[in-house]
């Protein structure tokens, strides 16, 4: 199929159209909801075979997708911010009872103040909630993101929820051109699911939210981490086929752009680091060794590729567009703790940047660049956190 | 690259002109982005919209500072808005106005290498019925800039709305087009 000029949300509704989803159970909230309007239409406009669930909230909306999901469908939904934070509970129940689904989130701040505008912490607190984590640079990242998604979320190995996260505006109501492959291409890439457990197999009845005594609630949790281990193997072969097919790889679960020869590398998710390689690119042409690592995949957390990046790099500019009150940038606080017990000890610093849709300037990395170039030279931190765009 | 810039009211649909400028350039085989300011929108308030366009892909995701061309919707934004703020040199501005190149001279903070004068208002009231100068800007656009050319902006105003109203829009395009006065400065 040819490309098409969509935004980001259009991109995240053709890819759930694309992917055949079979029930979409969502509510409205500002900048996800021209995804699910664009899904209602393709159903009002006959394009689109999905039972579309309108519900009272996002906590009922999740709780709808946990229902169809467990009866064997592929379900679907999309929410941001507040809306994500009512669905926190049925977060858990979702991969705890390792359901397949998959939820595209358009990262906004959360309020108060109100704000509609891009910031990572809304998807980043739901960190331990068991789902994994995809955080898409541009339009064509949330389209394969999504059907890349639902494979490895089905996988059999795998049976748990993935969020894909795109960013307020910046990506949701951006129009850049997306590829969407040929329908055929795709169902031959992700063919329909077929799922290990469902309530409708009368033949194998199972039970759904049973109590886990002490004696029993320990390995499920083991379990738990055991299918988020495989999911970095399957998502490496999943982004390896997709590639192939495709044309697009995604075997990395970081992205690298010019770290091979690199003194120091920024290193940050989403559509903030779109502007990073192009910084990269002309600070190159000033003199300065950077590159990028971009973390596609924040849970499961590549461990193994941060260390073999951090092993060969004397300094790394960690960008959050995010914050964890009382301690630091969410990305730096885990890429440290990655590195602890190995023998990779770069110097990181940590940029808070962008928060709440602050623009973030292909200048302001030029600055960061300066200031990461006088830390190396210097061997030592001049803070370890900076509020980069504070009004001082 | 090229950087456009959008000035409308809410409810004009610059957010829209946009939109199909992209989609017009992406037609001619460019690379391209159009996004609206990421602010609140409200009718009659103003409003800005941006496109890029370049022959190789488009990483940067910030909004545009230093525009090649400015495009604006309505004509009263002259009085409260810097449209040519951060303008590049050699830049180009296309304004919807019934007004002379000198009365609008006046206006302008920055004096631009290209201004284009259109009535968009009037076409648009003639071919659509309503004051929505969006498609017909254009027009303007393509023949002010050439970075789009006519024809594309029509098939893509026709990609954009179906039927009559693609048709019609379409024609709202190319009479400005034809009306557009362009002033080497």
């Amino acid at each position: 199929m040819p490309k098409k000029v969509v935004s980001g949300n259009y991109a995240a509704a053709y890819a759930a159209k694309h992917a055949r989803v079979e029930v979409v159970a969502a509510y409205p909230i500002t900048p996800q909801t021209s995804i699910i309007e664009k899904i209602a239409e393709f159903i009002a406009n006959g394009e689109a075979e999905i039972q579309y669930v309108p519900v009272e909230s996002e906590h009922s909306a999740m709780a709808a997708c946990i229902g169809a999901s467990a009866t064997g469908a592929r379900a679907f939904t999309a929410t941001s911010a507040q809306g994500l934070a009512l669905m926190h509970e049925m977060l858990h129940w979702a991969s705890g009872a390792r359901l397949p689904i998959v939820m595209v989130n358009v990262n906004r701040a959360m309020a108060p103040p109100w704000s509609v505008w891009d910031d990572q912490t809304d998807s980043l607190a739901q960190r331990d909630t068991g789902w994994m984590q995809f955080y898409a640079e541009n339009n064509q990242e949330v389209y394969d993101g999504v059907l890349m998604a639902f494979k490895v979320a089905e996988h059999r190995k795998v049976n748990l929820p993935v969020m894909i996260i795109e960013s307020a505006f910046i990506l949701s109501h951006t129009y850049d051109i997306v590829d969407m492959p040929p329908q055929e291409e795709i169902d031959e890439f992700l063919p329909p699911r077929e799922p290990l457990y469902t309530l409708t197999d009368f033949d194998n009845p199972i039970a759904v939210g049973a109590l886990g005594t002490p004696a029993d609630y320990y390995e499920f949790r083991y379990k738990i981490e055991k299918a988020m281990e495989e999911a970095r193997r399957v998502i490496k072969e999943v982004g390896k086929e997709f590639g192939e097919k495709f044309r697009r790889d995604y075997s990395q679960m970081i992205e690298l752009y010019k770290t091979d020869d690199a003194e120091f590398i920024f290193m940050g998710m989403g559509s903030l680091m779109g502007t990073v390689k192009e910084a990269v690119d002309l600070l190159r042409k000033e003199g300065y060794k950077v590159g990028a690592a971009k973390v596609r995949w924040f849970r499961p957390f590549p461990k193994e590729e941060l260390y073999k990046l951090a092993k060969n790099v004397e300094g790394i500019a960690v960008l959050d567009r995010n914050f964890s009150f009382g301690q630091e940038g969410i990305l730096f606080n885990e890429a440290k703790g990655v590195l602890y017990n190995t023998d990779a000890h770069p110097i990181m610093k940590n940029y808070i940047v962008g928060l709440g849709g602050r623009d973030f300037t292909v200048s302001d990395i030029k600055t960061i660049a300066k200031n990461m170039k006088e830390i190396i030279e210097r061997g030592k931190l001049d803070r370890e956190i900076e509020w980069y765009h504070l009004k001082r | 690259m090229i950087e456009v810039r959008f000035h409308g009211r809410g409810g004009q649909g610059a957010v829209t002109a946009a939109n199909i400028l992209a989609e017009a350039a992406f037609l001619e085989g460019k690379y391209v982005q159009a996004f609206p300011f990421f602010g609140v929108e409200r009718r009659g308030a103003p409003v800005t919209a941006f496109t890029r366009i370049d022959d190789k892909p488009i990483r940067i995701k910030t909004q545009i500072y230093e525009p090649d061309i400015v495009v604006v919707l309505d004509p009263s934004l002259l009085e409260t808005v810097d449209v040519t703020a951060g303008l590049k040199e050699g830049g180009i501005v296309i304004i919807n106005t019934e007004k002379s190149k000198e009365e609008v001279l006046e206006k302008l903070k920055k004096k631009p290498a290209k201004l284009a004068l259109v009535d968009a208002t009037t076409i648009a009231l003639e071919v659509l019925g309503l004051p929505i100068t969006n498609t017909s800007i254009l027009g303007a656009v393509a023949k002010a800039t050439g970075i789009v050319s006519i024809d594309k902006v029509e098939e893509a105003i026709k990609d954009t709305f179906s039927g009559e109203l693609g048709e019609k829009n379409a024609k709202a395009a190319r009479e400005a087009f034809e009306k557009t006065v362009v002033y080497e400065l």
